[in-house]
């Protein structure tokens, strides 16, 4: 017992200690970078931090990011668990939010507004889980690799927007990069006031939190996900079909980015616009990787992208630096991480694990 | 070249896999390292190979102590160790793999590395092609590959990690020449092995190790019971095996043809009936791999019938075979069989297929407890299957099939296992047999198959040679169909 005990605080000491070095090489890095940049990094860091965390309203841009930040991770986290690489997040968040405008269009003349809104999130989640369902098909069914499905599908989910945007689904007699018709007021997510922040979407996300950690821990779809992902040779001598559970991932991750796409239209930019998805799939797909797939780090690393994220949009103009900086952070970020897990596998070999 | 170990230390957490070892290796001697499995045989090795990194202790080369972490370190010393699976390149030519880590800088040698590797191949009489692709070899042609790679790396000490393991009567006899002349040219070589035969045929010097530590040194000849006590504590008693009553037709093919492996199978037509146990001889890769994944549906036949217990059963999934009561145990147990990353819980949860949603967390775990006890199991619910050792994992394979099983399919059950853990696996084995199982394995130790089975179907280049009962056969008549001279 008492040896199981020192085991087990070994580990938490290590985690504790990684996390610390992890940070640390991450500023250090950036700091650079900012140097580089030939910005002072102390400034930086305060405009990010007021950018981000300043005021309620920027608090409440900033959970704006974080939900469909989170209801990506949560989505990959399906994904990831079975070692496959959806990449085509991305475009399952625009489809969800294409879904979801589809559904609204029709309770434009103001009608029982709360049952198109519900019928709208349905779709939005339906959507989203079609398009990775395709992916998830081209893989299992055609042996075409998940990452590359995936990035098409993404460039045909953008076409798809921006033919609906200036096409079918146009302003009456104009046709702009700035959206559709802006939907009614009964058709926003209800949201609070002074942070401009949807509740809905908010609660949506933390639910979301919850269910992919007791559905990954508790149930039987969270273990063969596992199972297949450790070793997809040994699958079928569990009997499991390696193909149903894959798509099952991919519907899981597709309907939770579906859902962040439908969030995005109702509860943000209250119509459909070209960048509709802003790259947060993308940035989810780090959010993982550097939580370590871990589904209670996720969250708190995706709230870091979102401060950042929302920081950094002022940094050009305070401090007259590109506003690409914000995005070169990003990435060092996700570099330093990524040589922080590399090294931790090397001590881990080294100070072994296997017995002989 | 003189090796002295001292009183070295190798801890993983709180396990101690080498607990102080002391041993002395003289030049020109074949120096045997014996020892159940998980008893610190391969650490120590490791250790010596700069493969892995001692916890304590000191290695003294031709008497001054010689720190070292990685293989290229020890090799400059003129360390080499041949791995239990021969680490090479296999979509490399044989020439190819001979040069790496020798032929540096720019310059096309290959005609000098010709010249130098087929007078190596001719020293010892192997059998190697230098253009041959080493993904087609056999596991003894890669050890030969490694050995005179290692030689012509200047290695003056040779540790072989259970070379005898997978390979064919005549490439171990080839081995053993070969290790022998070594030896008479100065050179030492330490054979690690859980085979007493080997130990007897070879050694000068036997050090056995128990949990880590070095219970006795013997010089030649040996007394095998005290090897064995050595060993093991208490020398383990033989299977026994009774009589069993043969029922009906379990599995049956007719004319049967795949492809795969080395040679595929080629007009295969047999049948095994309830509470045989048939063993499948053959050298590696002459169609037992085929035959054992076609009667479990994981391959496919391109033409004849299989029927399972009367019924049609060519081209049906391994979920049909597997529904039947068709279990695989596959050799490669960590790549096919097991889920490394995942623990001994897991295991037993996914084998739990009810209906329900949730996995049933607490009885995996108690199931898991209690076939750990049953099948004494070396590890903890919550120890992942890659830190268990290859007996432990065989057991815990065998702990996973299930009591209803009708067929058994086994690919070299009791490879790398030690002598207690392989007659373990063979007591359990007959216990199915008792209760109406048909169990079929592969095996390449023909003494074995000798021992354990009633019926022998012998396999030479994807077809079925020689098909026998135990009793009306001896080693010679198997070692001559092995090679196809069963006429």
């Amino acid at each position: 017992m008492d040896v199981s005990n020192n085991m087990k605080y070994a580990t938490f000491f290590r985690f504790f200690r990684d996390v610390i070095l992890t940070v640390i090489v991450v500023f250090s890095f950036t700091t650079l970078i900012l140097l580089l940049a030939g910005a002072p990094p102390l400034a930086a860091y305060y405009q990010i931090f007021k950018g981000s965390l300043g005021s309620w309203l920027k608090l409440g841009q900033v959970i704006s990011v974080w939900i469909p930040l989170t209801l990506c991770s949560c989505g990959l986290l399906y994904t990831f668990r079975i070692n496959l690489w959806n990449i085509g997040v991305e475009g399952q968040v625009m489809m969800g939010a294409v879904f979801t405008t589809f559904v609204l269009r029709f309770g434009m003349n103001g009608h029982m507004p709360l049952l198109y809104l519900c019928a709208a999130f349905a779709a939005g989640v339906a959507g989203g889980a079609v398009w990775a369902l395709f992916a998830g098909y081209l893989k299992t069914r055609g042996g075409i690799h998940e990452i590359f499905a995936g990035l098409g599908l993404n460039f045909v989910a953008q076409a798809i927007i921006l033919w609906l945007i200036f096409g079918p689904w146009k302003r009456p007699g104009i046709a702009s990069m700035s959206g559709t018709e802006p939907l009614p007021r009964d058709l926003w997510l209800p949201y609070v006031s002074y942070m401009r922040l949807s509740v809905v979407g908010l609660t949506l996300a933390v639910i979301a939190i919850v269910v992919t950690a007791l559905m990954l821990r508790y149930t039987k779809i969270g273990l063969y996900l596992k199972a297949i992902g450790s070793n997809l040779n040994a699958a079928h001598m569990f009997d499991l079909n390696p193909r149903t559970y894959m798509l099952i991932a991919m519907v899981f991750a597709g309907g939770c980015a579906g859902l962040a796409g439908s969030i995005q239209v109702t509860g943000v930019y209250h119509r459909l616009i070209p960048a509709i998805s802003s790259n947060y799939g993308y940035l989810a797909l780090l959010v993982v990787m550097l939580s370590n797939y871990n589904v209670w780090i996720s969250p708190a690393v995706a709230f870091f992208f979102a401060c950042l994220n929302v920081g950094s949009i002022q940094l050009p103009m305070v401090l007259q630096l590109d506003s690409s900086l914000s995005g070169v952070i990003q990435g060092a970020l996700v570099l330093a991480a990524l040589a922080m897990h590399a090294w931790r596998m090397r001590t881990q070999k080294t100070e072994g694990i296997a017995l002989s | 070249m003189h090796i002295d170990v001292r009183d070295i230390h190798k801890h993983y957490g709180p396990t101690k896999a080498n607990n102080g070892i002391t041993l002395t290796v003289e030049p020109g001697t074949i120096h045997g390292i014996l020892g159940e499995n998980g008893a610190g045989k391969s650490t120590l090795m490791k250790i010596l190979a700069g493969y892995i990194r001692k916890t304590s202790g000191t290695i003294l080369v031709n008497g001054s102590a010689r720190d070292y972490n990685t293989p290229a370190q020890a090799a400059r010393l003129g360390i080499g160790m041949l791995y239990q699976e021969p680490l090479d390149f296999p979509p490399l030519t044989v020439l190819d793999n001979f040069m790496v880590g020798q032929a540096a800088g720019m310059k096309d040698r290959k005609s000098y590395y010709r010249r130098e590797f087929e007078l190596l191949v001719d020293h010892f009489n192997f059998d190697l092609n230098p253009d041959g692709p080493v993904d087609k070899l056999t596991i003894g042609e890669r050890q030969q590959l490694e050995i005179i790679r290692l030689l012509a790396l200047g290695a003056e000490v040779l540790i072989l990690d259970e070379p005898t393991t997978g390979i064919s009567r005549e490439q171990k006899e080839a081995l053993f020449v070969a290790l022998k002349k070594l030896a008479s040219e100065d050179k030492s070589v330490l054979l690690v092995s859980h085979k007493l035969q080997d130990a007897e045929a070879l050694c000068d010097t036997v050090t056995v190790l128990r949990q880590g530590v070095v219970t006795g040194s013997v010089h030649h000849p040996y007394d095998a019971g005290a090897i064995l006590e050595m060993m093991f504590g208490v020398p383990p008693g033989s299977p026994s095996r009774s009589a069993v009553e043969y029922g009906k037709t379990i599995l049956s093919m007719k004319d049967v043809s795949a492809s795969g492996g080395r040679s595929g199978l080629a007009h295969c037509t047999t049948s095994i009936r309830q509470g045989e146990m048939v063993g499948l001889a053959g050298l590696g890769g002459s169609g037992q791999e085929v035959f054992l994944r076609l009667a479990v549906g994981l391959t496919k036949p391109s033409t004849g019938s299989i029927e399972l217990m009367g019924e049609e059963a060519q081209g049906k999934t391994l979920h049909t075979f597997k529904k039947a009561g068709v279990a695989f145990l596959p050799a490669s147990r960590l790549e096919e069989g097991l889920m490394p990353g995942l623990n001994i819980t897991e295991h037993f949860a996914l084998q739990d297929r009810d209906d329900g949603f949730l996995v049933k967390w607490h009885s995996a775990s108690e199931t898991a407890q209690a076939k750990i006890q049953k099948f004494r199991v070396m590890g903890t619910p919550d120890s992942t299957v890659e830190s268990l050792s290859g007996g432990n994992q065989q057991r815990l394979l065998l702990s996973l099939l299930s009591k209803d099983s009708k067929l058994l399919l086994l690919e070299h059950p009791t490879r790398g296992l030690d002598v207690e853990s392989a007659n373990w696996v063979w007591w359990h084995l007959h216990k199915y047999c008792q209760r109406k199982t048909s169990v079929v394995f592969s095996s390449s130790d023909l003494d074995e198959i000798l021992m354990v089975a009633d019926r022998i179907l012998v396999f030479f280049n994807g077809r079925i040679v020689k098909d026998v009962r135990k009793d009306e056969t001896d080693i010679d008549e198997l070692t001559r169909a092995i090679v196809g001279k069963a006429h």
